[in-house]
C-alpha cells in the first residue's frame, strides 16, 4: 500500500494543529505576563490570578454558571439519552424525519434562531399562565438543555447501535421486559457515553453567551455574558487567567474521560 | 430484520418510548419556531409583550391581522439584502477554508497508526469542549495593531506599518474558520476512518499513482463526509453572532448581527422575527440537506447492522 508523503503530512498536521493551538497557548503565557498591556512581555506573576479570584463579580457569575450547567447537563442527558435510544432502536416510525430534524436542529441551526426562539415561547408561556417576574436562572436552564441535549442524542445513538443487539435479545428471551433491559443491559453498557455526554452537556452550558442572552433575566449573569460583556471592548488579562484555568481543567477531564472509555472499549 | 420482529416490542410500548421525547422536542423546538413565524407577523407595541396580537376578538368577530412592515421593509431595504448575501458570502468563504485545511488534516489523521491517530483526534476534540469565546478572544490579543502577529512582522522587517486586520471581515474569517474547522473534521474523519483500505489497495495493484488513487477512490467516497461537514459549517456560520461582534468591525454586516440589534437595541421583536424567518428561509436548502443526510447515515448504519 502507498506510503502517504510522510513531509506533506508534517507539514499539513503542523499547521493545522498550530492554527487551533496557537491562540489557546498564547492565553496562556499571558495570563502570566505582568504587563496589563496584553501585547509586551514583562515579567512573570501570578497577579492576574491574584485579581480574579478577588473578582466579586466574576467569582458570582461562575457559581451561577457552574450551577446551570450541572443542571443541565443531568436533564439533557436524561432527555437527550431518550431521544438517541429511540433513533437507535426504535426504526422508522411515523414523523421518524421530523424526528431526526429536531434532534439534529440544535447542531447546525444559528443560536440566535435558538435563542429568540425559546425566548418567544417562554414569553408566550408566561402570558398564558399569567407567570410573573421570570426566574432567569430557570429559563436559561430550559434552552440549554434543549440545545445540548442535540449532542447527548447524537453521542448516545452511535453508542447504542454499537452495541451487541444479541446482548438485548438474550435477555428478552429470558423474560425481561424492555425497561429491565434498558437499565440493567444498555444503561451499564453505554456508561462511558454517559459520562462523556453529561461532560459535553455541561461544557456547551458552561460557554453558550447568545441563547443566555435571550432567556436571562435581571440579576442573572452567567460566566460567558459577563466575561463577553468585557471583553467585546477589548482585551482583559483577568480573563486570560480565567482561561488558563478553564482551558487546564477541561484538558484534564478530556483525557482522563478518553482514558476511560479506552479502557472499557 | 427476522431477529428484530420477534423481539418488536407491543405498540402501546412503543408508543410510551417515541412519545414522549417527540412530544418535548415539538413543545420545545417546533412551537418555539412557529411562534417567531407568528410575531413576524406582528405589530410593534408599547408592553409586555412588544408586539401585538395576531388574532382578536372584536364586536363578535375574530379579527385576523398579518402585519407585513417587517417583510416589506427586509425586501425594501438594501442593508438587510446587502447583509444576507454578505452573510452567504462570509459563510461559503468559511466553508471553502475549513474544505481546503480540513480534508488534509481528517485524511491524514485517518491514515495514522491507531496510537497516533487517538492521540491526533482528541488534538482536534479537545477545542470543542474548551470555550469559544474564550478562544475567540484570544484572536484579539493576535490580529490587533499592537498584536503578537503584528509585532512579529514588523520585528523582523517584513512590514513597517502593522497589518489593520483586527475590526475587519479578514478577522471575521479567520475567527469563523477557526472556531468551525474542527466541526468539518470530525464528520470527515469518521469517514475517511471507515474507507476500505482493499479498494486503495486495488487502486494500487491496477497501476494507479497516489493521486489518481486519492481522486478517484478516496474523495469520491468521501464525500458524504465532506458534504455533512460543510453543512456543519456553513449552515451556522451564517447567522453566527459572538464573532463578527468580537473580530469583526462596525461594517461587518452580518445577518445574526443585525437580527441581535433589532432585538436587544431597538427593542423591535416583530422585526427580529422576520429577520429570523427569512434567515431560515435562506437556510432552507442545505438544512434539509442537511436533514437528509442525516436521515441516511440513519438507515444506513441500521439496514448495515439488521442486514
Amino acid at each position: 500500500m502507498g506510503k502517504p508523503s510522510t513531509r506533506l503530512r508534517a507539514l499539513v498536521l503542523g499547521f493545522g494543529y498550530a492554527f487551533l493551538y496557537f491562540p489557546i497557548l498564547l492565553l496562556m503565557v499571558l495570563s502570566f505576563n505582568d504587563s496589563a498591556m496584553m501585547t509586551t512581555w514583562t515579567g512573570f506573576s501570578l497577579r492576574w490570578y491574584h485579581e480574579l479570584f478577588n473578582d466579586r463579580a466574576l467569582l458570582e457569575a461562575a457559581r451561577l454558571s457552574l450551577i446551570i450547567a450541572a443542571c443541565t447537563a443531568t436533564a439533557a442527558v436524561v432527555v437527550g439519552t431518550w431521544a438517541g435510544y429511540v433513533l437507535a432502536r426504535m426504526g422508522r416510525f411515523k414523523g421518524f424525519a421530523l424526528f431526526v430534524a429536531l434532534v439534529s436542529a440544535p447542531l447546525v441551526i444559528p443560536e440566535v434562531v435558538l435563542g429568540i426562539s425559546l425566548l418567544l415561547m417562554i414569553v408566550e408561556l408566561s402570558d398564558l399562565f399569567g407567570w410573573e417576574a421570570q426566574n432567569g436562572a430557570f429559563t436559561i436552564w430550559v434552552g440549554h438543555v434543549i440545545l445540548s441535549m442535540a449532542y447527548v442524542s447524537v453521542i448516545i445513538q452511535s453508542r447504542v447501535r454499537d452495541l451487541d443487539r444479541s446482548l438485548e435479545e438474550a435477555a428478552l428471551d429470558l423474560g425481561a421486559s424492555p425497561i429491565t433491559v434498558f437499565f440493567q443491559i444498555v444503561l451499564p453498557l453505554i456508561a462511558p457515553a454517559l459520562a462523556s455526554a453529561w461532560l459535553l452537556a455541561f461544557t456547551l452550558s458552561l460557554d453558550d453567551v447568545v441563547v443566555a442572552s435571550f432567556l436571562t433575566g435581571p440579576g442573572y449573569t452567567t460566566l460567558p455574558l459577563e466575561v463577553f460583556s468585557r471583553v467585546r471592548l477589548g482585551l482583559k488579562p483577568e480573563i486570560n487567567a480565567l482561561a488558563t484555568l478553564f482551558m487546564v481543567m477541561v484538558a484534564v477531564l478530556v483525557v482522563v474521560a478518553n482514558r476511560i472509555q479506552n479502557r472499557k472499549g | 430484520m427476522s431477529t428484530s420482529i420477534k423481539h418488536a416490542p407491543l405498540p402501546w410500548r412503543r408508543i410510551l418510548t417515541i412519545a414522549p421525547p417527540f412530544v418535548w422536542l415539538v413543545l420545545f423546538l417546533l412551537v418555539p419556531f412557529l411562534l417567531v413565524l407568528k410575531i413576524s407577523f406582528a405589530d410593534l407595541q408599547f408592553g409586555v409583550p412588544p408586539y401585538t396580537a395576531l388574532a382578536e376578538f372584536k364586536d363578535e368577530a375574530l379579527s385576523l391581522v398579518l402585519n407585513l412592515r417587517g417583510y416589506a421593509l427586509l425586501f425594501t431595504d438594501s442593508l438587510y439584502i446587502a447583509t444576507y448575501l454578505e452573510s452567504v458570502r462570509m459563510a461559503v468563504i468559511t466553508t471553502i477554508f475549513c474544505v481546503l485545511i480540513g480534508y488534509p488534516m481528517a485524511y491524514y489523521i485517518a491514515r495514522s497508526e491507531p496510537s497516533v491517530r487517538n492521540v491526533l483526534l482528541i488534538g482536534v476534540i479537545l477545542p470543542f469542549w474548551t470555550s469559544l469565546l474564550l478562544r475567540v478572544y484570544a484572536w484579539i490579543g493576535i490580529l490587533r495593531n499592537d498584536g503578537i502577529m503584528n509585532n512579529l512582522l514588523m520585528g523582523l522587517g517584513l512590514i513597517d506599518q502593522p497589518l489593520e486586520i483586527y475590526r475587519t471581515d479578514l478577522a471575521v474569517h479567520i475567527g469563523l474558520i477557526y472556531a468551525y474547522l474542527p466541526f468539518f473534521i470530525l464528520p470527515l474523519y469518521a469517514n475517511l476512518v471507515k474507507l476500505d483500505v482493499r479498494l486503495l489497495e486495488a487502486a494500487y495493484d491496477l497501476g494507479a499513482r497516489p493521486w489518481r488513487a486519492f481522486f478517484s477512490v478516496t474523495l469520491p467516497l468521501s464525500m458524504p463526509g465532506v458534504l455533512a461537514g460543510a453543512m456543519l459549517v456553513f449552515i451556522p456560520s451564517v447567522g453566527e453572532f459572538v464573532i463578527p461582534e468580537m473580530l469583526g468591525g462596525a461594517d461587518t454586516l452580518m445577518i445574526g448581527r443585525v437580527m441581535w440589534t433589532e432585538f436587544f437595541n431597538n427593542s423591535d421583536w416583530p422585526m427580529a422575527a422576520a429577520v429570523t424567518c427569512v434567515m431560515v428561509l435562506l437556510l432552507l436548502i442545505p438544512l434539509v440537506f442537511f436533514q437528509y443526510s442525516q436521515v441516511r447515515q440513519l438507515d444506513a448504519r441500521g439496514g448495515r447492522r439488521n442486514g
